[in-house]
């Protein structure tokens, strides 16, 4: 079981890098409009 | 003045859809091309067409509304003190602006609002944010100026408005991103404390090696510390608090529940034996976070309604000098007793005097009635209105916050963060059961500490965690706040939650009749006359913009106008005009007898003191119609459905005797409770008796007194509960407890249906709460739950609250 040390504490790494980004998207104000961008989306054809 | 009309297509077309908006359309040029519900629709589609942006009319959603322009000039979007308030510039040249605008309802609207770069060059960027209404724009000031964009933006039917919380909602999205974050990153760590908790039992079945075990039982713990430290240090900080201002409430069993569970699994892992608790710890915090974050938005739900309300009054007013020159000022800075010129097309910026000039306003803003309404020297005029046809001087009575709309503003702004008592109420009973639950959490010690030290800990934990009295403390502000709000978007602005309370206890509602039970002076009362006239009428009338000839239009809607009406001539006193080959004249008494001194006059009963309206075709007298104040459609069915939930209904008018009998006893008020002539003392005194006769117990029954004059507002002050209706004066809405834009008593009834609704969300919240509180404490001390069981049970009964809250069916938009 000793790849449990290695494992774990990369897991632990890959979560560290999703709060990262997930702090990073929220102080750049990705979740302050949920609804509007969505929409937008499906109309930019032009 | 004269106008004339073409032939009416009502009759032909009235299967047609208007190609802009989509609603019926009333005329087309020829049977293939564009048809069109009115000529704002026309111009958007041709302003659409000659800008490339054809496409939207392919859209199969679109906005489904007519489009209807403010038809404003936003000329003080230009000005320099609207620039330095709103506008913000950039080191690139390029200027930024925040507009709220109206009308913004769907997909399409999103795509049509993001191209204003293609229809106004200059623009370099628009984006909307459609659930706030908001266009955040982006131009070029050497190119173009804001009021063109403005301009652009509002015959497309979005009628633009500067966003005047900005600071407020700068603060707000910092502490709704702070919050989650905090979320995120609570999250993200009980999920991985989870995971390791789920090794660590399924380890303990199978055998896991040592050495794996302290691995996580370490991973775990490492865990936990950021997140007490980060997202849970609030939690921490809001009980030392309490504590250092001698309060207690739920913060302080939470930061206990967390501080010793977290101790107690920390020595334990240190020790390598004995179970650790920081899977309930994380999960804890974290749902903890989610259901606050839950509840800030259900808290603010009531201020949102009104927040767009904001931005209605312009920002600039223009000064007339002593030597009649203009000067544009701010208007907040507007002296009382100065002079202000309004040009036609602009929306007044203060309350005040007419001193010159005659025009016409719409008052929709304030009253709701879309209908244009004179105005002459000596009238009184508010900010908000807007002037249609002619330049106004209004000498100013109040301006900024004085102002009538600032302060119906103001008013629900305090209703949204005025507490009720019976909130406090529930707020005591909260801290009360903090303590009674921190005696039992020793007692359970205690009890388990002789059996079993570990478990005796774990159920005292658990029971901390589990009888977390937030449920019961959200019960009451939650179900009222959201209730407050919700009546907000029916136009129903309640001042404080204690009222929905009072009115769920029938008493006396007394009622004013002007204005109140009856509707205002343009309604048709009688016609004496053949029913085939009415279209050859409706012909006529449709042109003109008349109080009475509105009075026509909307007593016979239903009915189609005449196709062929031509040469339509309005003269003062009256109308004249050519419909099916026939003269028609329609005008008032004084009018007729001028135009055909020779003609002969039916025999007519009296008039009953209304307005009479003659109509006479080919210089024959032959039919009457009267106006005057009638009683509103759905006053008869709403007082009896209001009778039947148990209200007594008194009438008390200022009006003559005769005129508020037949009202009253038409309305079926009995002979005794009708109250004329009375002086706006007589009134109150009356209302003053009734509340005191109603008794003064816990729970008296409600004396309601409804009104909308000056005159009703010493009654509205000293009733229970004071409600202003519409269109009311700011006196009465000022004392009110109540104050509603909605039209018609139907509005009473939702009023009372919402506050019964309301009332009955609360006591079932508190049920939950309790019932909640109980089992969990029964649990706990019996050592059925661990902790981590009752950190899931916990946020579920405030969650159940919240949701139990927002689904109740408190006032909905089908009471309409």
């Amino acid at each position: 079981m000793s790849v449990l040390y290695l494992v774990v504490p990369l897991a632990l790494l890959l979560v560290a890098a999703g709060v990262g980004a997930y702090l990073w998207a929220v102080k750049n104000g990705q979740m302050d409009d949920l609804e509007t961008p969505g929409i937008r989306v499906i109309r930019d054809e032009q | 003045m004269a106008t004339s009309v073409t032939p009416s297509p009502i009759a032909r077309a009235a299967t047609i859809d208007c190609t802009h908006c989509g609603l019926p359309a009333l005329g087309v040029d020829d049977a293939d091309g564009p048809a069109f519900c009115c000529s704002a629709c026309a111009t958007a589609y041709a302003m659409l067409n000659t800008h490339g942006l054809g496409a939207y009319h392919g859209f199969t959603e679109r906005r489904g509304a007519a489009v209807k322009p403010s038809g404003r000039g936003f000329t003080d979007f230009d000005h320099e003190a609207f620039q330095s308030r709103y506008v913000t510039r950039s080191a690139d040249g390029l200027a930024h602006v925040q507009l709220a605008l109206e009308g913004v309802h769907c997909a399409s609207c999103v795509w049509l609002i993001e191209r204003v770069p293609l229809l106004v060059t200059g623009v370099a960027r628009a984006e909307l944010d459609v659930r706030q209404s908001r266009a955040a724009v982006t131009w070029d000031p050497a190119a173009t100026d804001l009021s063109a964009i403005a301009r652009t933006l509002d015959a497309l039917g979005y009628t633009p408005h500067p966003h005047r919380g900005g600071e407020r909602a700068l603060l707000r999205r910092m502490e709704d991103r702070a919050m989650l974050i905090r979320i995120g990153v609570a999250g993200a760590i009980a999920t991985n404390v989870m995971l390791a908790a789920v090794a660590l039992y399924t380890g303990e079945l199978n055998t896991m090696d040592a050495g794996s075990l302290r691995l996580f039982r370490w991973i775990s713990f490492a865990l936990t510390i950021p997140a007490l430290v980060w997202p849970g240090r609030v939690f921490f900080t809001s009980a030392w608090a309490a504590v250092r201002t001698g309060t207690i409430h739920m913060d302080v069993p939470i930061a206990l529940a967390l501080g010793a569970a977290f101790t107690r699994g920390a020595i334990n892992t240190i020790s390598g034996s004995g179970p650790v608790y920081f899977d309930g710890v994380c999960a804890l915090v974290f749902l903890l976070l989610v259901g606050r974050f839950l509840q800030a938005r259900g808290q603010r739900a009531a201020t949102d309604a009104t927040e767009q309300l904001f931005a209605l009054t312009p920002a600039t007013a223009r000064l007339v000098q002593p030597d009649d020159s203009l000067l544009d000022v701010p208007a907040d800075a507007v002296g009382v007793g100065s002079v202000i010129a309004v040009f036609a097309g602009e929306t007044l910026p203060v309350d005040g005097t007419v001193v010159r000039g005659v025009s016409t306003l719409n008052r929709a803003i304030l009253t709701g009635e879309s209908a244009d309404v004179r105005v002459n020297v000596g009238d009184t005029v508010h900010a908000g209105t807007l002037n249609r046809s002619a330049e106004l001087r209004v000498k100013v009575h109040a301006s900024g916050d004085d102002s009538r709309i600032a302060r119906i503003l103001a008013q629900v702004d305090e209703s949204a963060r005025r507490r009720a008592p019976v909130v406090l109420l529930a707020d005591r009973l909260a801290s009360r059961v903090v303590a009674v639950v921190l005696v039992l959490a020793v007692i359970t010690y205690a009890i388990w500490v002789q059996r079993d030290a570990a478990a005796a800990w774990d159920h005292a934990i658990a029971l901390l965690i589990v009888t977390c009295p937030c449920a019961l403390a959200l019960a009451t502000p939650l179900a009222m706040s959201t209730a407050v709000g919700r009546a907000a978007r029916v136009g129903i602005f309640i001042k404080g939650g204690d009222t929905l309370e009072s009115l769920s206890r029938p008493g006396w509602l007394v009622l004013d009749k002007t204005g109140t039970l009856t509707v205002g002076n343009t309604t048709l009362v009688s016609w004496l006359g053949d029913d085939a006239l009415k279209s050859t009428i409706l012909a006529l009338e449709s042109a003109s913009t008349h109080p009475i000839a509105a009075g026509f239009r909307r007593a016979w809607a239903g009915t189609a106008s005449s196709a062929n009406a031509t040469a339509t001539h309005t003269i003062g006193g009256g109308i004249s005009g050519v419909v099916d080959g026939h003269a028609i004249l329609i005008g008032s008494p004084r009018f007729m007898a001028s135009r055909l001194p020779h003609a002969r006059w039916p025999a007519w009963p009296t008039g009953d003191g209304y307005t009479p309206v003659i109509v006479a075709v080919d210089g024959c007298i032959v039919a009457r119609a009267t106006f005057g104040d009638a009683i509103r459609e759905d006053a008869a069915a709403s007082l009896a459905t209001l009778r039947a939930r148990g209200w007594r209904t008194m009438l008390l008018s200022g009006d003559a005797d005769a005129v508020s009998r037949r009202v009253g006893t038409a309305l079926g008020f009995a002979p005794s409770d009708i109250f004329s002539e009375a002086s706006p003392e007589e009134k109150a005194l009356r209302v003053r008796d009734l509340v005191m006769a109603s008794g003064t117990g816990r729970t008296p029954p409600c004396v309601a007194m409804v009104g909308d004059g000056v005159n009703d507002a010493a009654a509205i002050a000293v009733a229970t509960v004071g409600i202003g209706v519409h269109g009311g004066a700011e006196a009465s809405l000022a004392t009110a407890d109540v104050a509603m834009t909605r039209d018609g008593l139907a509005a009473l009834v939702a009023l009372d249906d919402g506050a019964c609704r309301s009332m009955r969300v609360i006591r079932r919240n508190i049920i939950y709460a309790f019932s909640y509180n109980t089992i969990g404490v029964v649990l706990a001390m019996s050592g059925h739950i661990t902790p981590l069981v009752a950190a899931i049970m916990m946020p579920v009964s405030s969650l159940t609250v919240v949701l139990a809250s927002w689904l109740g069916r408190t006032f909905t938009p089908e009471t309409r």
